[in-house]
């Protein structure tokens, strides 16, 4: 049985079917983790805890009290506050902290019977789009070759990482500006940004907390789609959660549905390479083959949404990691003054990445500053969001390139952050805008480097996505590199 | 926007984190950069334009007034890198 | 305090009331006071990473109570603010409160003051905030240690306009409104406890001309504080400007011990809070129908309590107002006359005031803690209206009663105090005392008329006090104009 290549779906079945034990698919990943070491893609990997857990699992399963994801080994990005297993955000102000608590995603994930394998590499506090700033090293793309460090995007480069280089079955990511698009695009893999509301934001370490949501990172659609059944639903302890029914977006794949696409033509310009014109011109047939419509769109403020994101992404962090101060959690240098404490403290504790972005937020929401900045990036901000709900009068979905390329070197931008913000520009806008979008893998670029298509929907619905993001796939038939 | 040095030193001294000398030089090249490169909003007319501080259009939810939390010292100080009888603690804050 | 009459000092105020309930504004734990320290905290209070804010539906409501108690405009729509800084007992390193859109717009207070004048104070808004923890700077030397319990608790922050010209004006501001909170039942008042804190904005001008730069004055807890704070700034800042000086911008500590205030030692530059909406918090919408049940079911709120009590009742303005100026005090006052409608109310008014009071004081009391029950009181009095006593004697069974806790029947029967009415039986007793001082009768009729008040005297003396003074004076004076 090829364990490397198996998806969430197919585990599930041979767990039933009785062909394969969660013992040993769980042995099997943590030895492949651990061989895979280069890749750099965990920052801990639950050796101790997990085998216990998989061996209840296959009782369960033997018994036939069996839950939706039972004795599935899962990666956790390592955002997600998990009960007396090290949560370090990829930061030195964290790298000894257990929390008392878990988040919400996690455990709704653990009720279902799934198990944590380990905890995955990301960029600091989730301020990156290369996971080279994290403060345990970069993670590699595993699409390198040729001695060539490539990055796997970011911020969750560590779950994409994982995913994709088949040292995990599927993996929890978070997005705030297309940290889950983006690495998904650059690894091959499938990556899901549900619709603000969607998943609770409890128990995760904050970044954007107007932006940030979790989602799954998988193989499949399929697998996308089972997992954040499992991922989503109203949480009253996140004040910000959307009290609808439960989701069944697994089941409703069966139901094609009939949709209007749209094609933003801002988002075209002939800066991009050509082989993403070409998939993308691909990926407008795969939809006219399949009955869709597909229409022309205007989203008029498009070159306005990374600055937009940036001054509120920054000043919402820069407000959220004041509670980084050496207190009652996390680093502490000594002082015998306060304020020193705190200088010293945030200095060691924090990369420059992060520092940069306290700094800009602090700058945009000081006297004097709020209204030009802060102000003026919340008023664009709904001028983003109305496009995109004028755009969605006349169409269901809208379909993007994930990402301006594939993926980059290591270190070829890490200096010039400009440049690396530059990577979002096609996620940002749907982050602002709160709307569900999903990464899906159309075939390679001359580098043989993944390409990802990014499928945009209503608040909402995801059925709509998964529905389109099935169609994308079925047609691209991309197969991963360890598959051909 | 230029961002100079004593900008740098404010900012850095309302967010708490300290910058040495050698680096305020090349936080300023830097916040300078990106700040002008923000900057390009001011394109947008946002007249008459209502801001939005959260995606999602919901109105707050309530919470029943009752004591469900609390009472859990040990977990609280759990993490505290410096504690005594029951406290954190800290070195001493001058009004 | 003498004041120059060239001088104008223009007062605002800045309270922060507790609100009470029982958990906190945006987490489940306790709000109690005095419990050990950080075991009323929850994950959310201590700001562990991941922590989300969710709304106490009671604080909302409170506020609401609040708002309408001040005549003020109840905004159905408000939003949530971060306050951004760093402080030890502060774990977010921000507060969240309200800045731009708070839950309750203008309104006024009415105080009176003591030449009779009703004065009305503005005010400007009210709006939810939570409470910082506490830090302890006396346990080490070196060290500040840091309780949480406080961190979280919902406050009200009620804003004065800038009406206030005078220390009094101030503590009847604070009084008034510590008296509605407590009417209400919103915030229990208590300045010891830290309950109701009070800053204090203060600037000075010469009549006339322009407002002056304005100190605000922390740490003033208590009503005399309040006046002590701001006449010691009057001095302090007509004193810079009589000298060619420049009042700073700043602000200043009230030390209690030494009546003064002085400078806060951080010269830091001014806080810059970088106020921006919580993005953890969606916008606080309140329907019609919620103020609408509220208001209903709203208390009578002292103003209006004693508008009844002057014109029902016909009580001075000036009784009126300390019947008002305590919840209990009018409680007390209302079980006594609707218990028995016909007792005179301002004999109610006066015991409770006078004799009540004295006694309370006296003794370090309550009225909440008084020995004598309204109902006691009361009974005191129908005694008094039927003449079963005199007015004299019931001041005495009146100090009996709070030293023993019995009622007045039983104190009047066991002593025998019972008022002598029988006109015969004066008569006699009268006949007994000028037969005993012929000498003195005689001296009266040749002129000695201050002699009247010994035979009065007299025969008090041989009723132990118990004959009605006013048949005593009537027929006294009519044996002896025989």
């Amino acid at each position: 049985m090829d364990l490397k290549n198996i998806n969430l779906e197919e585990c599930l079945k041979f767990l039933k079917e009785k062909k394969i034990s969660s013992k040993e698919l769980t042995t099997f990943y943590l030895k492949e983790a651990e061989a895979n070491k280069d890749l750099n893609a965990y920052i801990l990997l639950n050796s101790d805890n997990a085998i216990k857990s998989a061996e209840e699992s296959d009782k369960r399963i033997s018994n036939n009290t069996a839950r939706p994801l039972e004795g599935i080994p899962i990666a956790i990005k390592d955002l997600f506050c998990t009960k007396d297993v090290l949560t370090t955000a990829a930061s030195k102000m964290l790298n000894n902290f257990k929390p008392t608590y878990e988040s919400t995603v996690t455990q709704k994930l653990w009720d279902a019977g799934a198990i944590l394998l380990g905890k995955t590499n990301l960029d600091e506090f989730a301020m990156g789009s290369s996971n080279e700033t994290s403060f345990f090293g970069p993670s590699i793309n595993p699409w390198s070759k040729d001695k060539k460090k490539y990055v796997p995007g970011g911020s969750s480069g560590g779950s994409a990482a994982a995913v994709s280089g088949n040292i995990a079955i599927a993996a929890t990511g978070t997005d705030t500006g297309g940290s889950i698009r983006q690495p998904a695009s650059y690894c091959g893999i499938v990556g899901v940004k549900p619709t603000y509301g969607r998943c609770s934001r409890w128990g995760i370490v904050s970044f954007a907390s107007s932006l940030d949501q979790a989602g799954p990172m998988t193989k499949t659609v399929n697998d996308a789609a089972l997992m954040l059944d499992v991922m989503a639903g109203y949480d009253k302890k996140d004040s910000t959660s959307a009290n609808l029914k439960k989701t069944t977006f697994y089941k409703d794949l069966k139901n094609k549905k009939k949709l209007r696409i749209g094609i933003p033509k801002q988002y075209k310009n002939d800066q991009l390479n050509k082989e993403i014109i070409k998939f993308w011109e691909l990926g407008i047939e795969f939809f006219r083959k399949n009955n869709c419509e597909v229409v022309e769109i205007d989203l008029p403020h498009t070159e306005y949404a990374l600055a937009t994101y940036y001054i509120i992404s920054s000043a919402e962090a820069s407000s959220n990691l004041a509670r980084y101060d050496g207190i009652r959690y996390g680093l502490r240098k000594n002082s015998e003054n306060i304020n020193d404490l705190y200088e010293q403290t945030r200095a060691e504790g924090f990369g420059e990445e992060v520092k940069r972005r306290i700094m800009i937020g602090t700058y945009v929401l000081s006297a004097g500053y709020y209204d030009a900045y802060y102000l003026k990036a919340q008023k664009v901000r709904s001028k983003i969001i109305n496009d995109f709900n004028e755009a969605f009068k006349m169409v269901d979905i809208i379909f993007t390139p994930t990402a301006p390329s594939d993926a980059f070197e290591q270190g070829s931008k890490i200096d010039d952050p400009i440049q690396m913000y530059l990577n979002d520009v096609f996620t940002v806008p749907v982050s602002l805008a709160g709307l569900p979008a999903i990464s899906v893998p159309m075939g390679l670029s001359k580098n043989n480097l993944p390409l990802g298509f990014q499928i945009i929907g209503k608040s909402f619905e995801e059925d709509s996505v998964f529905s389109a993001a099935k169609i994308i796939e079925e047609n691209s038939n991309f197969k991963r590199e360890t598959e051909k | 926007m230029d961002i100079d040095k004593k900008l740098v030193e404010k900012i850095a001294t309302l967010s708490r984190v300290k910058i040495e000398e050698k680096e305020v030089e090349r936080f300023s090249k830097e916040l300078s950069k990106i700040i002008t490169w923000v900057e390009k909003l001011n394109e947008v007319d946002t007249k008459d334009v209502t801001p939005v501080a959260n995606p999602s259009d919901i109105k707050i939810p309530f919470r029943e007034d009752e004591i469900n939390d609390g009472k859990i010292e040990e977990k609280i100080l759990k993490n505290a890198p410096e504690k005594k009888a029951g406290y954190f603690v800290v070195p001493k804050v001058l009004d | 305090m003498q004041k120059s009459n060239e001088w104008e000092t223009i007062i605002g105020l800045e309270v922060h009331a507790q609100i009470i309930s029982k958990s906190k504004l945006f987490s489940g734990a306790s709000t109690d006071f005095g419990s050990d320290p950080n075991t009323q905290v929850s994950l959310v209070d201590a700001a562990m990473p991941g922590m989300l804010p969710v709304i106490n539906r009671d604080c909302v409501e409170q506020a609401i109570k609040t708002g309408l108690g001040l005549n003020a405009q109840i905004n159905k729509r408000s939003i949530f603010d971060r306050k951004n800084y760093f402080y030890p007992d502060l774990p977010q390193g921000y507060q969240i409160s309200q800045f731009t859109q708070p839950i309750v717009g203008s309104g006024t207070i009415q105080i009176d003051l003591k030449d009779g004048t009703l004065k009305k104070i503005g005010i400007t808004r009210l709006h939810l905030e939570q409470d910082a923890g506490k830090s302890i700077h006396d346990i080490e030397p070196s060290k500040s240690y840091i309780d949480l319990n406080r961190s979280g608790v919902a406050l009200m922050e009620i804003v004065s306009e800038p009406d206030i010209r005078s220390a009094e004006e101030a503590q009847e501001y604070v009084k008034k409104l510590r008296s509605i909170l407590r009417y209400i039942g919103t915030c229990d008042g208590n300045m010891e406890e830290g309950s109701l804190r009070c800053d204090v904005n203060i600037s000075v001008r010469k009549k006339g001309e322009e407002l002056g730069t304005r100190a605000e004055i922390k740490n003033v807890n208590s009503i005399k504080s309040i006046g002590q704070a701001i006449d010691y700034e009057f001095k302090r800042q007509t004193e810079i400007i009589n000298s060619g000086g420049k009042i700073d911008q700043e602000t200043r500590l009230f030390d209690e011990k030494k009546g003064e205030t002085r400078s806060m030692r951080s010269k830091e530059e001014a806080h810059d809070y970088r106020y921006f909406p919580d993005p953890d918090l969606p916008p606080l919408e309140i329907e019609d129908e919620w103020i609408d049940k509220i208001k209903k079911n709203l208390p009578e709120l002292p103003d209006v309590k004693k508008e009844n009590l002057i014109n029902q009742y016909k009580i001075s303005s000036y009784d009126a107002s300390i019947l008002v100026s305590d919840k209990n005090n009018a409680e007390f006052f209302d079980k006594i006359i609707n218990e028995n409608t016909k007792r005179n109310p301002k004999n109610i008014a006066n015991w409770i005031i006078g004799e009540l009071f004295a006694l309370l004081n006296k003794n370090n009391l309550e009225i909440k803690d008084s020995p004598i029950k309204a109902e006691d009181l009361g009974e005191l009095i129908d005694y008094i209206e039927d003449e079963t006593i005199s007015g004299k004697i019931a001041k005495n069974v009146f100090e009996e009663m709070f030293k023993t806790k019995k009622n007045a029947k039983e104190i009047i029967q066991k002593k025998g105090l019972k008022q002598i009415t029988d006109t015969d039986e004066i008569e006699s007793l009268i006949d007994k005392v000028l037969n005993n001082n012929k000498d003195k009768v005689d001296e009266y009729k040749s002129g000695k008329e201050k002699l009247f008040g010994y035979f009065v005297g007299q025969v008090m003396q041989e009723t132990k006090g118990t004959a009605n003074p006013t048949a005593v004076n009537e027929i006294l004076k009519k044996k002896l104009a025989k």
